[in-house]
């Protein structure tokens, strides 16, 4: 039953997504029933582990399904016509699903073609795990590459004499046949070679030789920062740049709501707050201070944590769920006023404010994205050591002890009401200055800047990553705002993919992509009991133990 | 008593009290500067009210999706806007289509009845297709969990509905009979007005009679309070939970169509702000408990349609309106700061953690 209804979502998605490029149309539709066949053959091999033959068919018949579905769509859609409704629906789309050719014999294509695809999907489960993982890794590897071309192109092209060597693995779009089978078999290789035993017996080696190492890989990654924006050009600074920005918001918000808890739906709030007083300040088209950037920055981080702490004042005492909606509810307000007539004089309304000063050093203006990316750089390395240092400080501890059990913190001592309003202020803090930095960069502020979306990007972003992980944020932040960054022609999509990734995501592996040890091993309770944990001498409580009381006192 | 109140009272409390109080004055400094204007005559200020009540029927109708779902799950369903948008904006295209065929100019009632039971039946299966691949999985995790889950639902329908009927807005066709208005002596009534006030109430007393008196309703209060002794009583709880998203749904579904009659264009993002407003309205009348969410529903209209001209038109803030949506959180916050768990109370038999 749940196989129908996975593929029903594999045909809705379908009808989404308009196709662009036939080669990514395709992995669009085939990838899902690939994915479908997988986890059938999963599903059934739990139940029957001993069958291949059983798990063949399970597979198969999940891609059936889907390619049932794709094939009834398209009968449909060939009798009535569907596009008065969906207006996705349109004959390019048609053309994709049956692979291009005719209406009676195209439309057997996608049911063939699911049952070929998931058939394989579900042979490639079979296989020892080792190969398993190449195979998919490198599958990845060559739909990442093909996707990227034009910007790995026009990278390479700035390399000079090196870009002869590679250009070969590229086509006029996409890879090349010979690149695709070349990328494929080197990812493999790769892959296949790290879990080999000699292998990870000489990986392992590295982490005991410790100090040198650690500090020339240090070295070499602060190089690579600090050459990034050249070796890239403009169009991938800007890109880092809106990374960096986002990386600050996210290490704030990591305070609130990873580690204290304070689930923050309103934080644009303060992200608005840092570039508008620094627009107020500095912008003499409105002429009220004139200040420089750097004589306006700690006025407008003031300002920022300020606001953090007002805003933290009411919501003291309100539980998760109401504090969401206060928060939304803030960041509303504060979207609502800077568009106002009422406020026009001074914040501009929907015009905004222009002409905001940027950075100076000496007489060097920093304004292309390339020089702005070192001041976001510098402010992210200082961000970063604040929220690593405070995290296993006795402020941090306090701020944990709050998330689990505010009733036990307070009984041990901690006063959750300073503890709260550090946190807010904190996150505020790196928000507006991710906002006063916003607000340089671009040169002008609008109300448009400041939409909800950005409150759900920032906390998309510290979810993927992994809540309370410092290089989760970085992992997220490329994740969500630099791969779309990348693939312009997704933009359309984007919210939709978020949305999809985010409920996956929490469905499957809620600790996110680089965990937190302690958060790893709250949601995954069942596999850590049977450990013996040592008591913490810290104030906060055993992480398995108070969740399960949590979570029996709610259920 | 004296002493034990000033050991207890920290400054946080005595800042957020002032807090409270600001609002507070700002509000009957205000009003008493805009009605010693003169300004607007009691007309205008009926007119508004009536336009409140039935902008806050149709807020208190989604806000019922979001309590009905809370007082069993403890969960925020941040996805009931998105649920609450399906409806209306699939059953555009039958209005659009009967009002071509002119059927809706012949039979009306008809029709509407149609509509709505379209609309409903979407919202319906949004609903409880959401609970089923979405929250059911995570009944037992960590609260935030599904919070997210929710959020990430939300984005997804958006977007799939603008994939599905496109990004443009799409209008719903005038009714003949429902246009124009009544005049009761001077007092002049939108009739449009007037059919989203009666059925939002009687859909309202409806939802209340089920809750109360039926068996299944009876089952649903049981599960809201406690899931594991209702399963020992012999509640199928799975049953019952997907039962109330589809009452949710239901209820958005009539209460998409009401909103269109309002305002009569839809698109893929309509349920945002609406759906903002009902939570709000829930919480304001305490979360999980059902005539609370009425109640708050309501007075979220009424608050949103006088506030701005009574509150703040004396200050001389110039295109009041604009600031209406910022009144009706600041409203919300200044409850929650006098009363934490709403106007009525939670009504929720275990404590929480």
């Amino acid at each position: 039953m749940l196989l129908s209804l996975v593929g029903m979502v594999v045909a809705f998605n379908q009808r989404a997504i308009v196709y662009k490029a036939i080669t990514m149309g395709q992995v669009l539709l085939l990838a899902p029933l690939a994915l479908a066949g997988y986890i059938a053959a999963r599903r059934m091999a739990d139940r029957f582990p001993q069958s291949p033959g059983l798990i063949l068919l399970a597979g198969g018949g999940a891609g059936l399904i889907g390619g049932a579905v794709i094939a009834a769509l398209l009968i449909i859609g060939h009798v009535i016509n569907l596009r008065a409704v969906f207006i996705n629906a349109s004959p390019a789309l048609y053309q994709v699903l049956m692979f291009g050719r005719e209406y009676p014999l195209g439309v057997g294509l996608p049911v063939l073609a699911g049952l070929v695809v998931s058939e394989l999907s579900a042979g490639v489960f079979l296989l020892p795990p080792r190969p398993r993982s190449a195979i998919i890794q490198a599958a990845m590897w060559v739909v990442l590459i093909g996707l990227l071309r034009d910007l790995l192109v026009t990278v390479i092209n700035l390399w000079g004499p090196i870009a002869t060597w590679i250009r070969w693995l590229f086509a006029q779009s996409g890879l090349s046949p010979v690149g695709a089978v070349v990328v494929f078999g080197i990812a493999s290789g790769l892959s296949l070679w790290r879990s080999s035993r000699p292998a990870q017996a000489w990986l392992n080696r590295f982490p005991a030789q410790q100090r040198w190492i650690r500090w020339g890989v240090l070295a070499l990654s602060g190089v690579i920062l600090l050459a990034l924006p050249w070796v890239l050009g403009s169009f991938f600074s800007e890109i880092l740049d809106n990374v960096g920005l986002y990386i600050l918001m996210g290490l704030g918000l990591n305070i609130v709501v990873g580690f204290a808890g304070l689930l923050d739906l309103g934080y644009v709030a303060f992200y608005a707050i840092g570039a508008y007083s620094m627009g107020v300040l500095t912008s003499p088209e409105l002429g009220f201070f004139n200040l420089s950037y750097w004589q306006a920055l700690p006025i407008a981080l003031a300002i920022a944590v300020l606001s953090g702490v007002l805003l933290g004042l009411p919501v003291l005492k309100m539980r998760g769920d109401y504090l969401a909606i206060v928060t939304l509810g803030f960041g509303e307000i504060i979207r609502l006023l800077v568009l106002s007539d009422w406020l026009r004089p001074y914040l501009g309304g929907s015009h905004g404010i222009q002409l905001i000063a940027r950075p100076r050093i000496g007489p060097l203006e920093l304004a292309t994205q390339q020089q702005l990316y070192y001041v976001i750089l510098v402010s992210c390395l200082i961000a970063g050591v604040i929220s690593w240092r405070l995290k296993d400080s006795r402020l941090g501890r306090a701020w944990m002890a709050v998330r689990e059990d505010q009733d036990v913190a307070q009984a041990l001592g901690v006063n959750p009401v300073t503890t709260k309003l550090l946190a807010f202020a904190t996150g505020a803090l790196f928000s507006g200055l991710s906002g006063t930095i916003f607000a340089a960069k671009l040169g002008s502020t609008i109300p448009g800047d400041f939409g909800f979306l950005v409150s759900i990007n920032v906390l998309a972003l510290i979810i993927i990553g992994g809540m309370g992980s410092i290089p989760g944020v970085v992992v997220g932040a490329l994740a969500l705002v630099g791969l779309p960054g990348l693939l312009r022609e997704f933009a359309e999509f984007r919210l939709l993919v978020y949305g999809a990734v985010l409920m996956a995501m929490m469905l499957m592996r809620p600790e996110g992509l680089w965990p937190e040890a302690r958060r790893q091993l709250e949601l995954h309770e069942e596999a850590a009991m049977p450990v013996e944990e040592p008591l913490p001498a810290s104030p906060v409580p055993i992480p398995a133990f108070s969740s399960t009381v949590r979570d029996g006192g709610e259920s | 008593m004296l002493q034990a109140w000033r050991q207890r009272l920290t400054l946080a409390d005595v800042l957020v009290w002032v807090i409270g109080l600001s609002i507070g004055t700002i509000v009957v400094v205000g009003s008493a500067a805009t009605l010693s204007l003169g300004k607007y005559t009691w007309l205008n200020w009926l007119d508004l009210a009536i336009k409140g009540l039935a902008l806050g029927g149709v807020y208190a109708l989604i806000a019922l999706g979001y309590t009905l779902v809370y007082g069993i799950l403890r969960m925020i369903n941040f996805a009931h806007s998105e649920v609450f948008m399906s409806g209306p904006f699939t059953a555009v295209f039958l209005a659009n289509a009967l009002a071509r065929s002119g059927f809706l100019d012949q039979y009306p009632i008809p029709s509407l009845l149609m509509i709505s039971a379209l609309s409903m039946a979407v919202s319906t299966t949004v609903a409880v297709l959401l609970e089923r691949i979405a929250y059911r999985p995570l009944r037992n995790a960590p609260r935030l969990v599904p919070l997210i889950t929710a959020i990430g639902a939300s984005f997804f329908l958006q977007y799939t509905f603008r994939g599905l009927y496109g990004s443009g807005v799409q209008a719903y066709p005038s009714i003949a009979l429902l246009e124009g208005a009544w005049m009761l002596g001077e007092v002049r009534i939108f009739k449009t007005q007037v059919v989203v006030i009666l059925s939002a109430v009687l859909l309202m007393l409806a939802l209340y009679t089920i809750v109360q008196r039926t068996k299944i309703g009876k089952a649903m209060r049981a599960v809201s309070e406690d899931k594991e002794v209702a399963a020992l009583m012999g509640i199928d709880v799975d049953r019952v939970i997907v039962f109330t998203f589809a009452l949710g749904g239901a209820s958005a579904g009539l209460a998409g169509i009401l909103y269109a009659l309002l305002f009569p264009v839809v698109n893929f993002f309509m349920g945002f702000i609406p759906g903002l407003k009902a939570f709000t309205a829930a919480v304001l009348g305490g979360i999980g408990n059902v005539p609370g969410a009425m109640l708050g529903g309501m007075v979220l209209g009424l608050i949103e349609s006088i506030g701005p001209n009574l509150f703040l038109d004396g200050l001389g803030i110039p295109n009041p309106n604009q600031l209406k949506d910022m009144i009706a959180f600041t409203f919300l916050v200044f409850i929650l700061i006098f009363r934490p768990t709403g106007i009525l109370g939670e009504r929720l038999a275990t404590a929480k953690a």
